[in-house]
């Protein structure tokens, strides 16, 4: 992939999302730049969530504009109107993109190494060989190498969740979100599933992380964005926002969290 | 009893008096007295005529009878599973057609009796003569007599398997939807298909929800294929033993023939049903734990409650930072 400096890889615009009469997204704008690790947090019912569904389209997008590497979200725009995607180009556009979930989700009727193989034959071709050789890997990556037989019922919460990332990388997508990937965990088993988005985060991955971990936003972001009823209250450099919060609510917050 | 306080030795297990149950030796014996007084009726009553039994378990008629009752069963299961796959995912589909013609079809063929369906069927060479295909008021391209193609077997097979189609439609409806939403989110995240996530993900985890009553489906299959003297199917099973009664005058030993075989069929289906059940719980029924040594033998050596909560703790050995 040719890096290119100027442009953000994500450029979310303008974003809104109603449920019904409920209007959760109110206008959110959000650029992310190749290589950046995006943390986003904010209290629970703030939207963050719901913004990183809408980044590959688990979620409709109301209103405003996404795009991923240049390239429209869910949409085509032909003589300035919008025309939905078909199927097919929305899990084309999917593909890019790898997505964490906060309960896992992993397929529980495969192994770890199967889970992880699942995409990458399936959807992308690959050989079984290749596909097995590569999950090896990437299971190693994740500290679960010798997890390779086990089926999801048979790791803990952290493991599960590693195998998850590992199951997201073996796409090589673009860019990995995640969405409040240790909130479900027990707090002694954070840390792993941490220091694997860390690693990640050097290897050059670009990230939007949804979370409630401020010490991770603080160590690894590159930009935090404080969210609250739908819309960016405030968004800068981790260690300054987390440091001198500037609104009111993102200090009500941090205060309480801290 | 704190191993935390540091005593080493083995602990004094208690060996307590355990509660008698006197009801459980009395309905033993009223039970196995009734059972024993029905066993020798069996033997002593000459009205069974094991002789008659015997004679027939093996005719070439009967065993001819249970080869078409086991086709007829498994053809119109066959048939009826396709079906109801096919129905179950239209149910779900964002097509608004196919979810209506799916609803169509469950409402008319679970809202007819079988026998019915049966009879109909067995007549539709009445109602349609000639099956031809072409252009609507147009063209013929060609046509054969209905009779020809739609042959009793053929008829009873339609029968039943569309029958019950509409029942398992159901079921894989509700074996559908017990899957977790995550699942297909996590199938949809990873660039999948739709329809290799049903094929793939849920369709294999809705097997675990979905084998059971189908399985029951089966067995009741089986003796539904004694209604196909409707179409009228002449060779099944209770056909073959009833003709026999007729002709010989004696229809308890020959109802207890069929008995015999419906049982040995009913037999194997629930060992096949085992095996399918176990294949489909791969990964969540058989967690395999690995038992924690010390709480089993603690547990095992421990209170009675040793039976309601096995020791089947899971260890994560592999729970290391990195």
């Amino acid at each position: 992939m040719t890096v290119t400096t100027e442009k953000p890889l994500v450029q979310i615009e303008g974003l809104h999302k109603y449920y019904g009469d409920h209007h959760v997204l109110r206008g959110i704008d959000l650029a992310v730049n190749q290589g950046e690790v995006s943390v986003v947090i904010g209290p629970s019912g703030s939207g963050k969530s719901t913004m990183l569904r809408c980044v590959n389209l688990l979620e409709t997008i109301s209103a405003g504009r996404i795009s991923v590497g240049g390239e429209l979200i869910g949409y085509r725009e032909v003589k300035g109107r919008l025309h939905d995607l078909k199927a097919k180009e929305i899990a084309a556009q999917r593909r890019e993109i790898g997505m964490v979930f906060q309960r896992f989700n992993l397929f529980p009727h495969k192994t770890a190494l199967q889970n992880i193989m699942e995409a990458p034959v399936q959807v992308k071709g690959q050989s079984k060989a290749a596909a097995r050789k590569r999950a090896l890997e990437l299971l190693d990556r994740v500290g679960l190498g010798d997890r390779a037989g086990h089926y999801p019922s048979q790791l803990s919460g952290g493991q599960q969740q590693r195998v998850a990332i590992a199951r997201a990388l073996a796409m090589d997508p673009e860019l990995m979100l995640f969405d409040e990937p240790t909130s479900a965990l027990d707090p002694e088993l954070v840390g792993d599933v941490l220091n694997v988005m860390k690693d990640l985060a050097k290897s050059g991955m670009t990230m939007i992380v949804v979370t409630h971990e401020i010490g991770f936003a603080r160590e690894v972001g590159d930009r935090l964005t404080f969210m609250d009823g739908g819309v960016v209250v405030e968004s800068g450099d981790p260690r300054e926002v987390l440091a001198n919060p500037q609104h009111p609510r993102t200090k009500e917050f941090l205060s309480r969290v801290l | 009893m704190d191993s935390r306080q540091g005593s080493h030795a083995a602990p004094v297990l208690n060996k307590a008096v355990p509660v008698r149950h006197p009801g459980r030796w009395i309905s033993a014996v009223v039970i196995l007295g009734a059972l024993a007084l029905f066993l020798q009726s069996l033997v002593t009553n000459p009205n069974f005529r094991w002789d008659v039994v015997g004679a027939y378990i093996l005719d070439t008629k009967v065993v001819q009878g249970v080869a078409w009752t086991l086709v007829l069963t498994v053809a119109s299961m066959v048939l009826a599973i396709i079906l109801a796959i096919l129905l179950a995912f239209m149910r779900q589909s964002e097509n608004p057609v196919f979810r209506w013609s799916s609803w169509v079809w469950v409402w008319f063929f679970r809202g007819t009796p079988v026998y019915t369906q049966l009879i109909f069927w067995g007549l539709i060479a009445v109602l349609y003569p000639k099956i031809s295909a072409g252009v609507p008021f147009g063209p013929e391209l060609f046509s054969v007599d209905t009779s020809t193609v739609v042959t009793a077997t053929v008829a009873a097979i339609l029968g039943l398997g569309l029958n019950e189609s509409a029942y398992l439609a159901e079921i894989f409806r509700a074996g559908l939807s017990s899957v977790d939403r995550g699942q297909m989110e996590a199938a949809e995240a990873l660039g999948m298909g739709k329809t290799k996530i049903m094929w793939r993900i849920i369709l294999p985890q809705a097997m675990r929800v979905i084998v059971p009553p189908t399985g029951n489906e089966t067995i009741g299959m089986l003796k539904t294929t004694s209604l196909v003297l409707a179409v009228p199917f002449t060779l099944d099973l209770t056909f073959a033993t009833n003709a026999l009664a007729n002709r010989t005058y004696l229809p308890v030993p020959l109802l207890i023939v069929a008995a015999i075989w419906y049982l040995v069929i009913t037999s194997l289906l629930m060992v096949g049903q085992h095996f399918i059940e176990a294949y489909y719980g791969k990964g969540v029924d058989n967690r395999a734990p690995a038992i924690n040594p010390a709480a089993a033998k603690a547990a095992a050596a421990g209170a009675p409650s040793a039976d309601a909560e096995p020791a089947l703790k899971m260890e994560f050995p592999g729970e290391d930072s990195k």
